[in-house]
């Protein structure tokens, strides 16, 4: 069990290292959000979800929807790491004569849905659920939504339908970082209580530190026999693992800006440089 | 002439087809029984979702139900469906889900619930959507072919039908094909293009207009995206003047893509009927034709028009 802790770790930096490369290298995209979701990636690509990357299109996988879809270098690197395509190819990220387009792309072998504009990946999970039930297939759904993204009001409305449905082979996890572009959630748009706000709506609600493995999964294999559709509210923090962008809003969509916080980042990410 | 109801055709038409296809799934947003996929509801409950007034969750959820091997036939107001447009453009086009939107009450002919309900730009908004093909029926027996069309589809499509009865107009045995129009009626002076209900005002405006020995084709163009092009181009070769008629906005529907097609490959004079950047108003629906200079009377005053500078023109 010590052992198998360990791998996830190594894992979750090495997502974490691809994550800097990739917006290092182009320049654009978004760090914070991404480094927030590492681990919450890790858990389920490589310990939870039935997935096949010689199958990308087996009826009867999991699906995840990255609803946040700025958080695109997250799950790219997740996906390369997992061998749904070569890691060398990370280095196209938002270039020309790459597919690794800026947000979430379906073009990209293992990626179910294109994402990007917020609020929209709860519904679409919303109908995979119907959809598996329709046919009898006992594969379960995870979205992944932002904390900004909750002032959505498409989010809420699909909280409606999943509780209607009684969608149980759905979950949403929330990566609760309080931070989006413009600065705190607290001060943009606060949700007063996020909890007993998704529980209200018919959600079985369980809080966790995003960042604990032993939470994720825990959480994870709760949801998967609850009576009810499950909504993890994940405590995480905004860069988590690179001190200069921790609980920093300026690194919601900006790269390191010079070579020499690069390099510290990759340090304290654990590259031998 | 006798009448018939689209979105009663669509309704019923729905229940053949998910009688034979178990992949066919419907969604509706609490208006079930006016767009008529309530027939539905009722033949396979189970493959029906009434997803309350959340059109943003109902478009979603059907774009994950496509995405996952499912048919799905969304239906609403087509003003509802149109305050979801970013959810079509990210969710469904994007991820070319093969969603097929059928929307009823487009146009003016929603009638006394006036201006709020009456969308006159649905068309030109669709049809910018990349992947998303727009068609707009004539009559019951086009909109019975253009559900059975939609059954094996695989892209977006977007159908729009109304709340009145419009004069039933093809032959039993029409069979819609995408991209292409049907030309109702030949003549040599000049070409009417109309879709919708505007196509049976515009063979009866073909008809006045043949008593006073003009020859006037109309040409049936249920497909605005993609259009057919050669039917365009032929007739500005063969008759020069056309005129445009729809029941939408003269921006960005029919009467802008004829345009379009006549100013790239072959220019002609082209005169457009319909809805000159105005919103709708409460009226019965047959009168609003004539307040907004849309009726059998208009179609034939533009043809008048476009012959008058034909002669012009002719003048050595």
């Amino acid at each position: 069990m010590e052992t198998y802790q360990v791998d996830l770790s190594e894992i979750a930096l090495r997502i974490r290292r691809e994550i800097v490369r990739m917006v290092y290298s182009a320049q654009s995209g978004h760090p914070g959000g991404s480094l927030s979701i590492a681990d919450i990636l890790t858990v389920l690509y490589f310990k939870e979800m039935n997935i096949d990357p010689k199958n990308p299109t087996d009826p009867k996988r999991d699906r995840l929807i990255l609803s946040k879809g700025h958080a695109s270098p997250a799950l790219y690197a997740t996906l390369a790491i997992r061998g749904f395509f070569p890691i060398s190819e990370l280095s196209g990220f938002r270039k020309i004569d790459s597919h690794l387009e800026g947000h979430v792309s379906r073009e990209i072998p293992g990626v179910e849905v294109s994402t990007g504009s917020l609020g929209q990946g709860l519904g679409v999970g919303v109908g995979m659920a119907l959809a598996g039930r329709l046919d009898h297939l006992d594969y379960h759904i995870y979205v992944i939504l932002g904390d900004g993204e909750m002032e959505e009001g498409n989010v809420w409305e699909s909280l409606m339908a999943g509780y209607k449905y009684n969608l149980r082979n759905l979950t949403a996890i929330l990566d609760r970082n309080g931070i989006q572009l413009d600065g705190y959630t607290r001060d943009i748009m606060p949700l007063h209580d996020i909890h007993s706000m998704v529980e209200s709506f018919g959600w079985n609600v369980i809080e966790i530190d995003g960042h604990s493995f032993s939470e994720i999964e825990s959480a994870i294999e709760k949801s998967k026999t609850s009576e009810r559709p499950t909504f993890i509210i994940a405590n995480t923090v905004k860069g988590k693992g690179v001190d200069f962008m921790e609980n920093n809003p300026k690194y919601h969509g900006s790269p390191p800006e010079s070579e020499e916080l690069y390099r510290r980042a990759m340090r304290q990410l654990g590259e031998e440089l | 002439m006798k009448s018939e109801s689209l979105r009663d055709a669509y309704g019923k038409e729905l229940v053949k087809l998910g009688s034979k296809d178990a992949d066919i799934v419907v969604l509706d947003a609490d208006l079930s029984s006016s767009t008529k996929t309530g027939y539905f509801a009722n033949a396979f409950p189970d493959r029906f979702f009434n997803m309350g007034i959340s059109e943003q969750s109902m478009v979603t959820t059907a774009a994950g139900l496509a995405l996952s091997g499912k048919k799905p036939f969304v239906s609403t107001f087509a003003i509802f469906l149109t305050r979801t447009y970013e959810q079509i453009r990210q969710s469904v086009c994007y991820n070319n889900a093969p969603v097929r939107f059928v929307v009823t009450h487009g146009g003016i002919t929603v009638g006394e619930d006036g201006a709020t309900h009456q969308i006159v730009e649905d068309v030109g908004i669709m049809s910018g959507l990349p992947n998303m093909n727009v068609i707009v029926p004539s009559d019951s027996i086009e909109t019975r072919s253009v559900i059975d069309y939609l059954a094996n589809v695989d892209k977006p499509h977007y159908v729009r039908l109304s709340r009145e009865k419009f004069p039933v107009i093809n032959d039993e045995d029409y069979e819609f094909r995408i991209g292409k129009s049907i030309t109702m009626k030949d003549g040599t002076d000049l070409t009417i293009i109309a879709d919708g209900v505007m196509v049976s005002k515009s063979m009866e405006a073909a008809e006045q207009l043949k008593k006073q020995g003009i020859s006037a084709r109309v040409i049936n163009m249920p497909s605005i995206k993609p259009i057919d092009r050669d039917a365009i181009i032929r007739s500005a070769r063969e008759t020069g003047h056309i005129v445009t008629a729809e029941e939408h906005s003269v921006y960005n529907g029919l009467g802008s893509r004829v345009a379009e097609v006549v100013s790239e490959s072959y220019p002609v004079p082209v005169r457009r009927i319909g809805m000159r950047d105005t919103f709708g108003k409460s009226g019965k629906a047959w009168e609003l034709f004539s307040y907004f200079h849309m009726d059998v009377k208009d179609i034939i005053n533009e043809a008048m028009t476009c012959l008058e500078e034909k002669n012009y023109e002719n003048i050595p």
